[in-house]
């Protein structure tokens, strides 16, 4: 065995000493769909036009400064389309030969484009959240970079409980995504052993989010709507669709906290994270782009260095080789969150710590202390093994 | 126990040991905190500049180098006086550095813009800037002073810089994260911690045809989750035989037989153990626990802690004093 593995380091070496001439090249699209979508409440969440764009480059730039070590070629090709274009714009990216795609999409699209791509294409969800994609509609070519709705409420929950704020109200949307979060909220008050108080739903009447002194409305509005609530620790608001949350903290009838879409939220990554290393990344973000990082373009950053760290460990460039070694328990990869992260292989979803950020500063990670599991504490978060209805990754049971 | 304190007192008095000062680099209340080693009192704390972190002395002992990372210089200070002497330019966030056994240069990571910065501590200007891989962290000098070592935590890379002429010549690929790296006084073995990956990467440095990763070392604690397992701080004795990692999280100090590569012992100390040091007669192993405020005094021949002492807020470097 270890004479094996000698002789292993001893092939790296020569991988690493063998220079240019055998140039490896790793080329990766990012497909992104542009859907239409009223403002957000807050003009701090508007859309940059190179949301995510930005972090794949970055990633791109990270890959290639190892690459360059070791005789190896990174490229990013980003592409927007439109919903109605994006079924043309994959067949393009297919048609140059692209066999690595990272996708920032909502469900179905994801779902769809994946197919259209093949079992010959790899493609990783950045972005997409819905819980059904890593259980029933998982698909064997999809990897998610993107944590589930399970993963994000299970964070929070994990937090409530942690503080004691066992008595949970639940406020979410009335569009079917905001339904779906709340779905997933409920089921981390059960799994976690909290009570769900109540049920709210906060009615997406339309209309623009944003007017002129807008807050007066809102400051008669929100303390009708919660001022029946009964007795409660905390409000978990899943507001998916961005219409409501944001209005909760300090209008609420009752002085309790929001967790969720509003109030101490559960995001993968924000800007004023400093933590494991966090403020370098950071740096190299704004420098680059000029501006912040938002979830996105982390979860973009993170789906580019997934590829990069099994390009650079396998030397190898093709999507059924990387996906393999993607989805053992040789893959780690550092993601400035305190811990490694890696794949569960029996639906192809990312592992990971989730920050709970209060717009400010990094308030807690999750998962909580005390929160144990056999294999891995991160698997707390979300739908672990027994409980996945996902079969297209049998092969790696 | 009265008898054992007399005891005790005379064998002091038999054999008079030359205290040596500890100074702690206290990341977050901005000071360096001053041990005598031994009374194992705090006699001293002082400014250290904005977030001090990396920490070493000059080889006679005179001068203290402090990275102090949010001023994005190094902070020199007189070793008796504690007064600022001068500071060195460093490039932004300095967080390790290593200084070459004469004196001069010093060898710094500068993590921002994925340089090693080579500092003339005379003239005080900076000689070169060596790119290397995505945020440099671990700082090393082989004893023959033929190589730096840097270790970069994004691109996980362990490089090896030729002293002559500033020019990497290999690079050698490590597990996540790496952070501190370190060579036996032989120069026959180079050892890299990755924190993330958890592991102690061996390599041979002299091996035939260049340096070469013959093997990594794991850590496995009954009741400590593995990936709390953060290896960091790293210290070797001089005769080559023990390997002493700080494992960050996991509180505790693995002590490891050079020889054969296996962990024999694990050491509980303070939380988040970073850096380690020794004493110059290598009684003593010094590690800063940046989450419980204090300093833990290991026996080295023992292998065990004798006590804690409290000092600023995180610790994060330590240097003791070599005279």
């Amino acid at each position: 065995m270890k004479a094996a593995f000698a002789a292993l380091c001893g092939m790296l070496l020569l991988v690493l000493t063998a220079g240019s001439a055998l140039a490896l090249e790793v080329r990766t699209a990012i497909l992104r769909i542009d859907y239409p979508e009223l403002l957000p409440i807050s003009r701090f969440d508007l859309k940059p036009d190179d949301l995510g764009f930005a972090g794949a480059v970055l990633a791109n730039e990270d890959n290639q400064t190892t690459g360059s070590f070791l005789g190896m070629e990174f490229a990013v090709t980003e592409r927007a389309t439109t919903p109605e274009d994006a079924d043309a714009a994959l067949d393009a990216i297919l048609a140059e030969g692209f066999d690595l795609l990272v996708v920032m999409a909502r469900d179905g699209d994801v779902l769809r484009l994946a197919d259209r791509a093949g079992d010959g294409v790899l493609v990783l969800n950045a972005t997409a959240r819905g819980s059904a994609l890593r259980n029933d509609a998982c698909r064997a070519n999809l990897l998610h970079i993107a944590p589930s709705n399970a993963m994000v409420a299970d964070a929070a929950v994990q937090f409530a409980m942690w503080k004691k704020w066992s008595r949970m109200a639940l406020i979410h949307g009335s569009n079917p995504e905001d339904r779906a979060l709340g779905e997933s909220y409920k089921r981390a008050v059960a799994k976690f052993g909290g009570r769900l108080s109540e049920t709210l739903e906060f009615e997406d009447t339309g209309g623009s989010r944003r007017t002129d002194t807008g807050h007066v409305l809102v400051q008669r509005q929100i303390p009708l709507f919660t001022q029946k609530m009964g007795r409660h620790d905390v409000v978990l608001a899943a507001d998916a669709s961005n219409v409501f949350g944001l209005y909760l903290p300090f209008h609420m009838s009752d002085p309790r906290p929001v967790m969720g879409s509003a109030g101490l939220r559960p995001v993968t990554f924000h800007p004023a994270h400093e933590a494991w290393g966090a403020t370098q990344y950071q740096r190299r973000f704004e420098r680059l782009s000029g501006r912040y990082v938002q979830e996105a373009d982390y979860e973009v950053w993170l789906a580019i260095r997934v590829i990069g760290e099994a390009v650079i460990r396998t030397n190898a460039a093709d999507a059924a080789t990387l996906r393999d070694y993607i989805l053992s328990d040789k893959f780690e990869l550092a993601a400035f969150k305190g811990q490694k992260v890696n794949f569960r292989d029996w639906n192809g979803q990312l592992r990971q710590p989730l920050i709970l950020y209060d717009s400010k500063i990094t308030v807690s990670v999750s998962p909580q202390e005390g929160y144990l599991h056999q294999t891995s504490t991160l698997d707390t978060l979300g739908y672990d093994r027994p409980e996945s209805t996902c079969t297209a990754f049998k092969e790696n049971g | 126990m009265k008898l054992l304190s007399l005891l005790f007192a005379t064998s002091l008095l038999a054999t008079p040991v030359l205290a040596n000062k500890v100074f702690v680099s206290n990341e977050k209340s901005n000071t360096i905190t001053v041990i005598e080693s031994d009374s194992w009192e705090v006699i001293d704390e002082f400014h250290g500049g904005n977030r001090p972190r990396g920490i070493t002395m000059s080889p006679d002992g005179k001068l203290l180098y402090v990275c102090a990372s949010d001023d994005d210089l190094v902070r020199v200070f007189d070793a008796e006086t504690y007064k600022e002497v001068y500071t060195l330019p460093s490039g932004p966030d300095p967080e390790l550095a290593v200084l070459h056994p004469s004196g001069n240069p010093l060898f710094l990571s500068n993590e921002d813009d994925n340089l090693v910065t080579v500092v003339d501590t005379e003239t005080r200007t900076v000689l070169a800037e060596i790119p290397v891989g995505v945020e440099p962290e671990g700082m090393a000098i082989s004893p023959d002073t033929k190589w730096v070592i840097n270790t970069s935590e994004t691109t996980n890379m362990a490089h090896f810089i030729d002293t002559e002429d500033l020019a990497i010549k290999h690079n050698i690929l490590v597990d996540q994260r790496p952070r501190y790296a370190i060579f036996t006084q032989d120069g026959s073995k180079l050892f890299v911690s990755s924190e993330i990956g958890g592991t102690i990467s061996v390599i041979d440095p002299n091996a035939e045809g260049g340096p070469v990763l013959t093997t990594k070392i794991g850590f496995e604690v009954p009741n400590v989750q593995p990936e709390w397992l953060q290896p960091v701080g790293l210290r070797v004795t001089s005769d080559n035989k023990w390997l002493f990692v700080a494992l960050g999280p996991a509180n505790r100090i693995a002590v490891i037989d050079v020889e054969t590569n296996e962990v024999v012992k694990y050491i509980l100390v303070g939380q988040r153990v970073w850096q380690l040091d020794f004493t110059p007669d290598e009684k003593y192993l010094l590690t800063t626990n940046g989450n419980s405020n204090d300093i833990t005094v290991i026996d080295v021949d023992a292998q065990k802690a004798l006590k804690s002492i409290q000092v600023g807020q995180q610790p994060w470097g330590v240097v003791v004093s070599p005279n």
